[in-house]
């Protein structure tokens, strides 16, 4: 009988993660998978990051996670979205090469120290009271461990669509795991039903590209990783065609057999990734949509057309295709469909992603109710982490909403549940400004540094760009002039009479490092990425003071933890309307009880108060 | 951590009206208000100005520094003459200052608990009182927004979840297919807004509406005596008695002092099956009103309150007692029969719950406002500039929404989601 200190099930984007981060911190890591060839897969669209995900991707990368790198080596097209717009709210995304993606990641997992491939299905848990000591496989062989990740993704009561047709599965492709499914449901944890869907993949070479608009790469592609400098592989344009009214009749005369909409479907489907069918329905005045035509590899022709998800049946899905400019002869080469699943609602979960009833499982990605592979990648790392840091038995990591996306992330999931596919947008994150994908790392490696989850080249790397961001912001404070001064210097200030150092100059719109060299000419010596940096923060400098407040007054509540085993029930002077809501939702600190629909100061008054009573009984 | 400032006694009229200020601004608002810190625990009698100087009241003052507070932090205790204009306007110069807020309820005993400064059994007894003071406060500002200000706040609140979902909307989905510049649309949505918000902070209008004290209604059948029992309360003809059914259409309300707590009796159609129009109306407005009063007074015919009314705390007797020969738990306007038992009972349970409330649903709203105000201010002359950056702008509308919210609800990104989603097909 094998063992390991955690087993990871599952080989996707939250599979990966997780299961790298356990062995980066030094626990002896098994990530049992169906198939090694699945692992790195990219099953939806060929595209990494965007706005918020990009952000999630960058502090991946900065406790030294995977998605970032392999995507940088996988990339073909490397845009930054908003790059017109303020720094914050600027997020690097990617086309990614299928095959370059997968590469890249099986290579990263097969060189991580502690870190052992499985190849088998996991058929149950082995299980000692209310905990799981390890897993069972398909051919009957047991390896046990102290914690195990599930990273699963919709094989929950999987059912894929295509029209009128369906048949159980997750992916397409891969069989349901029946037994261990059964396992699950026998915890009896709150779950709720969701749906997704793919476009149908064309044949790019059946594509007539001729006349179609292009879609450029970035002149100056921005990375995802803090260590990347420039992409490797060649890079691509997309297609940019529409479709048009004969596509949206020919949709429309057949909706009746679509999956969605011929009422084969109950489950919630993103609103922000809606089917063709859902579009042409819900916007009935619009008489075209864009469609993105993405390479999959610069090493088959197989494209993704962005913009046309479906359930329709399959020779429906020929017909309209065949409608849209470009695509007329286009051949389809798997007909897109919908897929329905279960998700464990996240609110059985942890902060750390831990089950609260089970010890020593972990949940992450789709399985919690989230759609996109950043997303499963993020919480990949948390439970991998988490894992790790229960194994040795050390104190687990929250994730802040004051400091993380990741941490706005698992706040919402854990709190709020989902009630949709969840996907990260920036407007999710109140502390936007202070939480940008230029600083990722300066919120976080120091941290991943501490925990020991870092390589010693990403140490040193970071490392030393600190000591150069902290000589230049020093040298900044210390300059001192008076409005007359920078106004000889050509600065437009407010003759105010106050002195201003460096930062508070590059604070002004219009003001850019450059001018300050005229000022100081040493500071020529300040490397670029520096100076963007500086920039950025002498942007935010004023709104972010003024967030301070409500970032100390979350962060004080976050610090009051509620034990899992709190008598919410014995608290005297609780309506019982808001005590049930607290036993349902058993918030894990002051700052999430707070979170709960109908709360009042009085009763996070008396939460607290017995708080404390309870630690000083606990003490004497 | 914000220094916060309430009225903390119960009653709204007459002698003395106390307001704490609590937190690190303390010192510097006794300086403008009180021309200096007064002695550490001693009382002082002092002229209160405003920051233009202008006198306010000559009040008793208290300061008492961190170490000798009930919150732990620096407490300015301020006992005013309690009359309701004197204490609006140091509320108001309040409001006026950088960094300060109206306190939350049960927010001082919070402070005092997060120092160290109660034990649990202290706080259990102030539960009950804190949570009395948020019901009172969640009443008042129903009522209050179940009237024009509602109206107003609820067209304010779609205004800005429009504008702060367009903003948005070019924020997170800029790589789809929606307009890249909405500034114009922005500026036409919060104009309005700011321009009704100056209205409303300049005129007398909210501080009309918001009446302080507490609501009784009167609730029963039709010619069950209610009016009877609200003149022979009021002293006086307030509302018009017959012996016809259903003679009371409309909601009549009369001010008065009931033990020297400031009261609005309401008194109320009758409640029953009907099929004039008018009096159908009447009905489910005493009905709307009565559930949001303080107190229901019930007037029964066999001393059961309709379960659809009847709240935790309200008072049942059987009507027209003088027709009962003096049966217990029954009430006769016209003999005064069971009449004082009813005033005595009304204000033991008024005692206990905070009658400033009102006054301090005032202040937050006027507060709210103002803030709301400079915010979307600032949005509107960023929006107007060139190198107006969007991250900067949704940040002062979000300031803006946080700011109002006591007004307009709290606006999670859920419903703006929806408003983009509905808005806009999004998607690839």
């Amino acid at each position: 009988m094998k063992h390991f200190d955690v087993i990871v099930i599952g080989g996707g984007h939250a599979g990966v993660e997780a299961a790298h981060a356990a062995a980066r911190m030094g626990v002896s890591t098994a990530l049992v998978t169906l198939s090694w060839r699945d692992i790195g897969v990219m099953s939806c669209n060929p595209a990494i990051g965007g706005l918020g995900k990009g952000h999630l991707v960058r502090e991946i990368d900065a406790f030294d996670g995977l998605m970032g790198r392999v995507a940088d080596q996988a990339g073909i097209q490397f845009r930054l979205l908003n790059r017109r717009k303020g720094p914050a709210v600027q997020g690097p995304r990617a086309q990614a090469d299928r095959k370059l993606y997968r590469d890249a990641m099986q290579h990263e997992m097969t060189r991580q120290e502690n870190l052992s491939l499985i190849e088998g299905e996991a058929a149950d848990f082995l299980m000692a009271s209310d905990c799981v000591t390890g897993i069972l496989l398909a051919d009957g062989s047991t390896i046990t461990a102290k914690a195990v990740i599930l990273t699963t993704g919709t094989f929950l009561r999987g059912v894929i669509h295509i029209g009128d047709k369906s048949r159980p599965g997750g992916r397409m492709g891969d069989p349901p795991s029946i037994r261990l499914a059964a396992r699950i449901e026998s915890f009896d944890l709150p779950r709720g039903r969701l749906k997704t869907g793919t476009p149908p993949r064309l044949d790019g070479k059946s594509i007539n590209w001729e006349g179609l608009d292009l879609q450029p790469p970035d002149d100056d592609p921005v990375m995802f990783s803090f260590l990347s400098n420039k992409p490797v592989a060649c890079q691509v344009s997309c297609g940019i065609t529409h479709t048009n009214e004969r596509t949206h009749d020919i949709i429309r005369d057949n909706l009746g057999r679509s999956a969605m909409y011929g009422g084969y479907i109950d489950g919630t489907g993103p609103r922000y990734c809606p089917s063709i069918e859902d579009k042409i329905v819900r916007f009935s005045d619009k008489t075209s949509h864009q469609i993105f035509l993405e390479p999959e590899s610069l090493y088959d022709d197989l494209i993704y057309p962005n913009g046309i998800s479906t359930s329709l049946p399959e020779s429906v899905q020929t017909e309209y295709v065949h409608s849209i400019k470009g695509l007329e002869e286009a051949r389809i080469v798997q007909p897109g469909y919908a897929i329905e699943y279960d998700y464990v609602d996240p609110r059985a979960l942890t902060q750390f992603l831990s089950v609260k009833d089970i010890g020593g499982l972990f949940l992450a990605g789709q399985i919690n109710g989230t759609t996109g592979y950043e997303e499963a990648a993020a919480q990949g790392l948390v439970a991998g982490i988490n894992a790790a840091q229960y194994v040795k038995d050390e104190e687990a990591i929250r994730f802040s909403r004051t400091e993380s996306y990741i941490g706005v992330m698992i706040d919402d999931l854990t709190t709020r549940g989902v009630s949709e596919p969840y996907r990260m947008f920036t407007s999710r994150a109140e502390f936007r400004l202070s939480l940008r994908a230029d600083n990722a790392d300066q919120r976080l490696t120091a941290l991943a540094i501490e925990l020991g989850c870092v390589s010693e080249e990403r140490k040193n790397h970071f490392q030393a760009k600190l000591e150069r961001l902290t000589a230049a912001r020093t040298r900044l404070e210390e300059m001192s002039f008076t409005p007359k001064d920078l106004q000889s210097a050509g600065f437009g200030v407010n003759q105010d009479g106050a002195r201003r150092n460096g930062l508070q100059i590059l604070a002004f719109p219009n003001a850019a490092f450059d001018d300050l060299i005229a000022l100081d000419p040493e500071l020529k010596n300040v490397g670029d990425d520096i100076r963007t940096q500086l920039k950025n923060d002498a942007t935010y400098a004023n709104y972010i003071a003024r967030q301070a407040r409500d970032v100390d007054t979350l962060r004080r509540d976050e610090a009051h933890a509620i034990p899992l085993d709190f008598d919410f029930g014995a608290i005297q002077g609780l309506s019982n309307e808001l005590k049930t809501k607290l036993v349902i939702a058993r918030p894990q600190d002051l700052a999430q009880a707070a979170r709960i629909d109908g709360m009042t100061p009085a009763a996070l008054t008396l939460i607290l108060a017995r708080l404390r009573q309870g630690k000083r009984s606990r003490s004497a | 951590m914000n220094t916060i400032y309430a009225l903390s006694t119960a009653r709204g009229k007459a002698g003395v009206a106390v307001i704490r200020i609590s937190g690190s601004d303390v010192e510097r608002v006794a300086r403008t208000i009180c021309g200096g810190v007064p002695e550490p625990r001693r009382a002082s009698l002092r002229v209160l100005r405003d920051e233009t100087g202008e006198r306010l009241d000559e009040a008793l003052v208290l300061y008492f520094p961190d170490t000798a507070s009930f919150t732990g932090e620096p407490i300015l205790e301020l006992q005013l003459h309690g009359s309701v204009a004197v204490v609006s306007a140091v509320l108001a110069c309040l409001s006026g200052f950088d960094g300060l807020r109206v306190a939350e309820a049960g927010e001082f005993t919070r402070r005092a608990l997060t120092n160290e400064r109660l034990d649990l059994t202290q706080v259990e007894a102030l539960a009950d009182l804190i949570e009395s003071e948020t019901e009172a406060q969640r009443r008042q500002a129903l009522r209050v927004l179940s009237g024009d200000l509602g109206r107003r706040a609820s067209w304010w609140r779609a205004s800005l979840v429009r504008a702060v979902a367009l903003l948005e909307a070019t924020i997170d989905f800029s790589d789809e297919d929606i307009p890249q510049d909405v500034s114009a649309d922005v500026v036409a949505l919060i104009v309005p807004v700011i321009d009704d918000l100056s209205g409303q902070i300049a005129g007398a209008g909210v501080a009309e509406r918001i009446r302080d004290g507490f609501e009784v209604a009167i609730v029963g059948p039709p010619n069950i005596g209610k009016s009877t029992l609200l003149n022979a309360l009021a002293g006086r003809e307030a509302a018009i008695t017959s012996e016809y059914a259903g003679t009371t259409r409309d909601v009549i309300e009369v001010r008065m002092d009931l033990n020297g707590l400031p009261v609005t009796l309401l008194d109320t159609a009758g409640l029953r099956e009907t099929e004039d129009a008018v009096e159908i109306i009447g009905i489910s407005r005493a009905k709307d009103r009565a559930s949001l009063a303080d107190i229901r007074v019930f007037l029964t015919v066999d001393g059961v309150a309709p379960v659809d009314l009847f709240q935790d705390g309200d008072i049942v007797f059987k009507g027209k007692g003088d027709l009962l020969g003096a049966e217990a738990e029954s009430i006769s306007g016209l003999t005064g029969l069971g009449v004082e038992a009813l005033v005595e009972k009304i204000a033991a349970l008024l005692e206990v719950r905070a009658a400033g409330a009102g006054l301090a649903i005032r202040a937050r709203h006027k507060d709210s406002m103002r803030r709301g105000l400079l915010a979307l201010d600032e949005v509107r002359c960023a929006l107007s500039s060139e190198d107006a950056s969007v991250d900067l702008v949704a940040e002062d509308l979000h300031s803006a929404v946080r700011a109002l919210d006591s007004l307009v609800g709290r606006m999670d990104i859920e419903s703006v989601l929806d408003e983009i989603f509905a808005s806009f097909c999004l998607g690839k």
